[in-house]
């Protein structure tokens, strides 16, 4: 039984490495200027990770095909070295990893969320709510309006409680229900939830983050590829959750000067 | 007064005789450990059907399950689960399978059956105080049950009930209202129970170890059981003030965890200036550790059996029981890994991802002691050790995806992720339910004695083994492609390809699912059907071995017994059947 | 809390290896010193309270940090007066402890010095539960007076909190009360045969509930 589960856990180690190994399910290209590094730092880790996922079950089923009870009057052998050795080779080389991990991964972690948005960047309002997320650009003022919760009313499409009337900065607000940004340009979003906790997930972007009700929280990108890609919500946030999403539509600059000017137009 | 001079001590309660106090409001721990140990049956079988019907909504939307319908008209009308309802049973698949389930089992059953047993104690503590416990978590069971049959249902915020929707009602969705007031009441009810079992398994294991039970000769599951219980006692001792603020702001208008101007259902909320960030603080501050106190019992349990079938003593005791102590401190250190991209200072991800890389070196060292312990051993491959081979490979394989979701810098595209799903299935879901069945197996004979049927033992693990890895092991390369989590459909442009990875792991799920029916089956029919059971069937050496099957009604029938050696003198010379000393038996001279 | 002290009336001995005679290891002052197991049992609860007080204070910390919404009131004046009531219980709890256990075990003799002593240690015993229901009597009498001038659970998060603390406090509170009645019970039995075990654990948790009110006082104090 013993080389029984030696061959089977074998082959399960083969198998699930083979699918990692071969990027059959994987992810998508990067778009992001900060992306490269966390796909660096995923392949390190699966490097890291896959040699010691290898070694464990291999380690694991070959003790188990060498040590079956066969010959009754077999002696029992002890480990060579003891625990000693095990215990300081698991610290030391674990160590290494982690310090190693933890060194770089900072440096990755930190340029997406520890430093702040180029002064030129496109500054974007972003809304999220049960079930949808709405765009806020600040118009030719170049200023966001004020947002009135209770001045909210999506059914003629003040999604963001807008004051125009009374609000000189909210008259030239673009409300629209797309990210459209234009390509290689850095842009600055800040995150609010009208309701409850949601969150933004772009893949190709490499980058998440929650809403935080009462909260407005920055998020930085700039997206390297023109093409439409996904907004999904991560963020358990009610019964539509699954079907929360938007597009990031990144395009060329003059497309995007384009998408403005019909936008206020309307 | 007591007769001081007697070596006799009085049992701390008479016998019983009536069969309440026999079989329900009983004093006896080896009765509340088996009181535990069904609860967590019932809880596990309700969780796992669960599971099938949320993995058949998700790979086959269309399908019509007349049974919903009758559960719940609203939920599942004509039999097609409604997207809240989805929600709703996904948040009970998990509830009930992290408290009620792996709390339960390995930690509250066998540990109350098994800890006094193993350092040579008549009984726990506390007995009346453990008779309190198991029928507080027996309340807080059903209160959660309740909510399945109110009108709204279960409440659809996950087990981890985050604010704000958790906390301001029902303007957030169905299950909202009435549903949610009563997970919250039902989990505060469970903290209660919990402190209470932790408390006396502490107070026990300090109190009334034998003479020449040091702490040094305690059997791994004894030292996984104090150090559980203390991690439980201060991990439910903030729980519950969380679960108590939460009912407030539901029920009493108090904004702890509600902010200002949230419009829900059209309407302004009437809480302002709470934070959502402090329920998440709160609740992982517990909901880390208590990961821990499902997978450290297993841990001891594996430790105590693994040695049993390959006749050696484990490798390194000291850096073994070190390691596991280790875990437990370090545990209170790393909750922030669960809020990375949460809103918290980034700033604090570096901090809470250190020590949650640190704490994989204990684990590591848990691992290889586990593994190297077999080298050299000759191995019985019966049921337990069969189960304790899996369980260290299933172990690693999701201790290791615990590496990527530690880095913040891959969690800011894993979290939330089929990853994450992968990850905490593999440890708790498999692992530690490893531990459990492995104990099951091992300790049957001695609970009820008689023992299980190895033949269907067999079938057991190696469907359940291979079962497992078809089930979750996909999950991972989901999580790569960015499968979003608690979605009850997979509608987005980029989940499409992914369908049929979603039908491959549910029929491996009902297939596993059907496997357990086996381990169901095995119970039931040797229960009263299995051989007799001898005292010492497998050749173990704890104390609990020394006793008949199953123990009387005071454990050890007046005689005390007192421990000469540690729990691991196997291969101590001799041939087989003479291989080990108990441990209450003179040591065999060199 | 109270049942485990029942408990240990109950069982009216010490547990532990045959060796150590019941009870008597520790006023003898022979053998080495071993906790009775309602002390052991009353530390690891204490243990869990002060982590539950600590959740509740670091809460407390952080919702006043997330909004400038927090407005400070006034403590009532009552609660310098429930404190001193308190702290007063704690003394005579000490003196009725000390009085009771000096004759344990030899309750049943009927020397002079002895129903003396035990007279007058249940009278400080009845003392300490007086002063233990005035306590939580002014507690209501302060939530009066905070009503009265507008401040209820949900009107500020400093009301919320105050709240919060009080209650869980007095819940508390209650179970060493429960606890204490029960020992005063099972000591005034007319054959005087009660023994003192479970005394020490009684003590341990009512001096702590009495820390925790100071610590909980100046904390209101400081931030309310």
């Amino acid at each position: 039984m013993g080389k029984v589960f030696a061959v089977v856990l074998t082959l399960i180690t083969l198998v699930s490495i083979a699918f990692f190994a071969m990027h059959t399910w994987w992810l998508p290209p990067d778009i992001s200027t900060t992306g490269k590094a966390v796909d660096r730092q995923l392949d390190e880790t699966l490097i890291g990770t896959g040699i010691l996922f290898l070694a464990g079950q291999l380690m694991l089923g070959c003790f188990a095909w060498t040590a079956s009870d066969k010959n009754r009057a077999k002696k029992i052998k002890p480990f060579p070295g003891g625990a000693a050795p095990l215990v300081t080779a698991a610290i030391i080389l674990v160590g290494i990893e982690i310090f190693t991990l933890t060194f770089v991964g900072s440096k990755t972690w930190g340029a997406i969320y520890l430093t702040a948005a180029a002064p030129d960047s496109l500054r974007i309002d972003v809304q999220a709510e049960q079930f949808a997320f709405y765009f806020r650009y600040p118009g030719s003022d170049g200023k966001f309006g004020g947002v009135h919760p209770e001045k909210i009313d999506d059914g003629s499409g003040n999604y963001f409680g807008l004051d125009p009337a009374s609000d000189v900065a909210a008259r030239d607000d673009i409300v629209a229900a797309s990210l459209v940004v234009p390509v290689n340009r850095p842009v600055s979003l800040a995150l609010h939830s009208k309701d409850v906790g949601h969150s933004f997930y772009v893949r190709e972007l490499r980058v998440q983050q929650d809403f935080v009700p009462g909260l407005d929280i920055p998020l930085h990108f700039t997206a390297t590829q023109i093409g439409k890609y996904e907004i999904v919500c991560t963020q358990l946030c009610g019964l539509g959750h699954y079907n929360m999403k938007a597009y990031l539509e990144v395009m060329k600059e003059e497309d995007y000067e384009q998408w403005l000017k019909t936008q206020s137009g309307q | 007064m007591h007769d001081v001079s007697s070596k006799r001590i009085a049992h701390l309660h008479t016998a019983p005789t009536t069969f309440i106090r026999k079989y329900v409001f009983s004093l006896d721990h080896k009765v509340i450990g088996k009181q535990y140990y069904g609860l967590a049956l019932v809880a596990v079988f309700v969780g796992m059907v669960l599971s099938w019907l949320l993995r058949i909504h998700l790979a086959y939307p269309g399908w019509h399950i007349p049974f919903l319908s009758k559960l719940s008209a609203a939920g599942a009308p004509d039999g097609v689960m409604t997207p809240e309802y989805y929600l709703s049973l996904l948040t009970m698949h998990g509830t009930l399978m992290v408290f009620f389930v792996l709390t339960n089992a390995p930690f509250a059953a066998f540990g109350n059956y098994f800890l006094p047993i193993q350092i040579g104690a008549e009984d726990m503590a506390f007995p009346r105080f453990n008779m309190m416990s198991f029928w507080t978590t027996f309340l807080a069971f059903v209160v959660m049950m309740a909510s399945f049959f109110v009108a709204d249902g279960p409440p659809i915020s996950g087990w981890t009930a985050y604010a704000p929707l958790s906390a301001v009602g029902g303007d957030a969705g169905p299950g909202l209202a009435l549903g949610q007031d009563l997970w919250a009441i039902s989990i505060a009810i469970f903290c209660i129970g919990s402190l209470l079992g932790a408390l006396n398994f502490i107070a026990t294991t300090l109190d009334l170890r034998t003479k020449g039970m040091s702490l040094a000769r305690m059997p791994y599951s004894t030292w996984a059981w104090f150090v559980t219980s203390v991690i439980a006692l201060l991990a439910f001792a903030v729980l519950l003030p969380a679960c108590i603020l939460l009912i407030l702001d539901r029920v009493a208008g108090t904004s702890f965890f509600i902010p200002g101007g949230l419009i829900l259902s059209d309407k302004l909320q009437p809480h302002s200036g709470g934070s959502p960030l402090l329920w998440q603080h709160l609740f992982w501050f517990f909901g880390h550790p208590e990961v821990y106190i499902a997978i450290l019992p297993s841990i001891g349990i594996i430790a105590t059996i693994l040695p049993v079938f390959t006749r050696k003593p484990l490798l390194g005791p000291r850096a073994f029981i070190g390691s596991m102590v280790a875990i437990g401190f370090l545990s209170y250190m790393v909750w922030g890994h669960h809020m990375f991209v949460s809103g918290m200072n980034p700033f604090s991800a570096n901090l809470f991802s250190v020590p949650t890389l640190v704490i994989t070196i204990p684990a590591t060292i848990l691992t290889l002691l586990l593994t190297a312990s077999i080298y050299g051993g000759k191995m019985r491959f019966d049921t337990p050790a069969l189960f304790c081979l899996g369980f260290i490979s299933v172990f690693i394989s999701g201790g290791i995806s615990g590496f990527y979701l530690a880095q913040p810098s891959l969690d800011t595209y894993l979290h939330a992720t089929y990853f994450v799903v992968a990850h905490f299935h593999f440890v708790m879901a498999v692992a530690s339910l490893f531990g459990v069945f492995a104990g099951t197996y091992f300790w049957f004979p001695k609970m009820f004695g008689r023992m299980m049927n190895e033949t269907l033992g067999k079938w057991h693990f190696w469907l359940t083994f291979l079962g497992v890895y078809c089930v979750f092991m996909p999950m991972h390369y989901l999580g790569l492609v960015g499968n979003v989590r608690r979605y009850s459909a997979f509608v987005d442009d980029y989940l499409a390809p992914l369908i049929p990875v979603h039908k491959f792991i549910t029929i491996a799920a009902l297939l596993t699912g059907a496997a357990q029916l086996i381990f169901f089956g095995n119970l039931i029919w040797s229960r009263f059907r299995g051989p007799i059971a001898p005292e010492n069937p497998w050749e173990a050496t704890s104390l609990e071995w020394t006793t008949t099957s199953p123990p009387p009604f005071d454990n050890f029938g007046g005689n005390h017994p007192v421990v000469k050696n540690g729990p691991n003198e196997y291969g101590v010379g001799g041939t087989d059947g003479n291989d080990y000393v108990m441990q209450n038996a003179a040591p065999k001279s060199a | 809390m109270g049942i485990q002290i029942q408990e240990a009336i109950h069982s009216g001995q010490t547990p532990g290896p045959p060796s150590l005679g019941a009870g008597a290891g520790r006023s003898t002052g022979m053998a080495e010193f071993r906790p009775e197991r309602s002390e052991t049992g009353v530390w690891i609860g204490i243990f869990a309270i002060v982590m539950s007080f600590a959740a509740f204070t670091s809460a407390m910390i952080v919702r006043q940090g997330a909004s400038p919404d927090w407005r400070h009131f006034e403590l009532p004046r009552l609660l310098y007066v429930n404190t001193l009531n308190l702290l007063a219980s704690s003394v005579t709890l000490g003196l009725g402890r000390k009085q009771l256990t000096s004759v344990a075990g030899l309750l049943a003799s009927a020397t002079e010095r002895a129903q003396q002593s035990y007279s007058e240690g249940m009278n400080w015993m009845y003392c300490t539960l007086a002063l233990g229901a005035l306590f939580i009597v002014g507690q209501v009498l302060a939530w009066r007076t905070l009503a009265t001038q507008g401040l209820f659970l949900s009107t500020n998060p400093s009301s919320s909190f105050f709240y919060v603390f009080t209650a869980m406090h007095a819940a508390h509170l209650l179970g060493g009360i429960g606890g204490l009645a029960y020992m005063i019970r099972k000591l005034s039995k007319a054959d005087r045969t009660g023994q003192t075990t479970g005394m020490r654990a009684l003590c341990v948790y009512w001096h702590f509930m009495d820390g925790l009110w100071i610590y909980l006082f100046v904390l209101l104090m400081a931030r309310t």
